[in-house]
């Protein structure tokens, strides 16, 4: 199958590339996936206690360049938004940004489940109740 | 097997003396045709046009001739005699004839097929297929290193079973069944022996008569022959086999397949498997010698590598590599001036990958981490060094990018994690 230039792109540069220190209280960490499905992504992001930002994001990834690519543009997306602001990223917007072709959008999904597991991790830590977070957007 | 069709070129100019991009290292899918078999082609395209059934001039009689002659020497090649050779448009029809064909014909005899779960497809939906028609079909596990265990296949046969069917070697992994004990535990008891020798034929000695084989499916295109033709040996004696016909009209080939025979495939064929014989022990030599260079050269550079199929029975031209924690599809795409296969299917709907290598018992993330080499004549040395350098050098930038190399590295078990299967 040909990728898009953008997947291409991600691929050979890929954005983030890295490892945060998981035990910190500003570390949110997302493991999804699994080893027997192909794909397996790690996405960490650091969040400023003060604003709710996201001042960081490293991701690793096992997978095909189209998971590659949409984990190194989850990076990208969710560094400088609040926490309520990645959390609106869809796996839509990625299949969209990355021209993903239907067999690869399980990819943009393990991404957009990657940022809530970061999300979900960094809020467990800091005890953020999810109703709480809900009403700030609102 | 899949592949992504990415092509970026690279400057030639950086490219080492030999080496030409794109790399065709993917010589199990199929082989370039040998100019030797276009040049024997040729005249059977233009003036040489005749029907080989027309029995009543000369245009019908120079291709016939020159179907008998190819027919020689398919024959030689794998110790049978002409007349034992069918031709069908490929190892995929020959499967299919050999399969249905017993099945239909000894009917009355049994209703049991034993083959092996490692098969090429052509087998395995044949038998599929088979079984919905009110046939038993015992599927025989292999053993980690790829090969069947004997006493497996003495067990599976019963009062019942008519055909047994297990290729001579195999696609994915490259490993060589004991076809020469499988032919004889056979043949003790009265049971039919087909085997699928599409990666054998031409690559190392074949041979009906010492390997005990009753039924045989060969292609072209996996020996520098042509696409869409291919043959199938039917033995004639001891025991003479006979095969109930899938196509009808005319009753060509002994009737066992009828159709106006494609005489320039087939005279190609005749070539290729002629330049096979005569080419075929220096050949093996050399690309085994490529293919040990080569793993080798992945111990040297890389951890968690290995490599998957009995080495000691195993084609000279394959090497199937797993390296571990790298997804097989993004290597690829590393090193998409290079053609090979991966063992992911992360392309297909149900990301299932090889089940040739889950046959094997490895996991599915290593089977994901698979790529098959398939060495062939026109592969050089220099090609093998550019190679083996880009897949060292994408596995090890793949592998920064990899959770898995990493957490092992830490010491963490990923058998102990709980994965978010999707």
């Amino acid at each position: 199958m040909a990728y898009s230039d953008k997947v291409v792109d991600h691929y050979n540069h890929p954005r983030n590339v890295g490892t945060l220190d998981k035990t910190a209280a500003e570390v949110g960490t997302g493991l999804v996936g699994a080893p027997e499905c192909g794909d397996v992504m790690r996405l960490q992001i650091r969040v400023n206690p003060e604003t709710n930002v996201i001042e960081d994001a490293k991701f690793k990834t096992f997978g095909c360049g189209s998971a590659i690519a949409s984990s190194s543009l989850a990076t990208e997306w969710v560094k400088g938004k609040t926490i309520d602001e990645a959390l609106a990223i869809s796996n839509t917007d990625i299949v969209k940004e990355l021209a993903l072709p239907p067999v690869k959008i399980h990819c943009s999904v393990l991404a957009e489940d990657a940022i809530r597991a970061a999300i979900g991790d960094w809020k467990k830590k800091n005890k953020v109740a999810e109703t709480a977070a809900v009403a700030v957007a609102h | 097997m899949s592949n992504n069709g990415v092509v970026i070129s690279e400057s030639s100019a950086s490219l080492p003396a030999g080496v030409t991009l794109p790399i065709y290292m993917d010589n199990h899918a199929t082989t370039p045709m040998d100019p030797r078999v276009l040049d024997a082609m040729l005249p059977y395209f233009g003036k040489v046009f005749g029907n080989a059934a027309s029995r009543n001039h000369v245009f019908g009689w120079e291709a016939e001739q020159a179907v008998e002659k190819a027919r020689e020497q398919i024959a030689k090649l794998i110790g049978a005699t002409a007349k034992e050779i069918i031709f069908t448009s490929g190892a995929t029809e020959s499967n299919n004839l050999a399969l249905k064909g017993i099945a239909e014909m000894y009917r009355e005899r049994g209703n049991h097929i034993v083959t092996q779960v490692t098969e090429h497809k052509a087998v395995l939906d044949t038998c599929k297929k088979l079984e919905k028609q009110g046939y038993r079909v015992t599927y025989l596990p292999v053993q980690a290193d790829g090969l069947i265990d004997l006493e497996d296949l003495k067990r599976a046969i019963d009062d019942k079973t008519i055909l047994v069917s297990i290729m001579y070697a195999n696609n994915e992994i490259g490993v060589i069944q004991p076809i020469a004990e499988i032919g004889k535990l056979c043949h003790e008891k009265g049971v039919i022996f087909h085997t699928d020798a599409v990666q054998a034929v031409g690559k190392i000695p074949v041979d009906v008569q010492k390997d005990n084989i009753d039924v045989l499916s060969l292609s072209g295109h996996k020996i520098y022959g042509p696409k869409g033709v291919g043959a199938l040996y039917v033995r004639r004696r001891n025991p003479r086999v006979q095969i109930s016909e899938q196509i009808n009209g005319g009753g060509h080939e002994r009737g066992m397949r009828s159709g106006t025979l494609n005489v320039p495939g087939i005279v190609g064929l005749g070539a290729a498997c002629e330049i096979a014989g005569q080419e075929m022990e220096a050949e093996a030599k050399r690309e085994k010698e490529l293919r040990d260079y080569m793993k080798a050269k992945f111990e040297k550079a890389l951890d968690y590598v290995h490599v998957n199929g009995n080495m000691d029975h195993h084609l000279p031209g394959n090497l199937n590599m797993s390296f571990v924690y790298v997804e097989g599809e993004s290597l690829l795409m590393g090193i998409n001036d290079i053609a090979v296969s991966s063992g992911s299917a992360c392309t297909s709907a149900t990301l299932e990958p090889s089940y040739v290598l889950k046959a094997l018992g490895l996991g599915d993330d290593v089977a994901h981490s698979s790529i098959r080499f398939g060495f062939g004549r026109f592969n050089t040395k220099a090609e093998v060094d550019y190679v083996s350098d880009k897949v060292i050098n994408v596995v090890s930038k793949l592998r920064e990018l990899s959770p898995l190399y990493e957490m092992v590295k830490e010491g963490i078990d990923l058998t102990k994690i709980e994965w978010a299967a999707h």
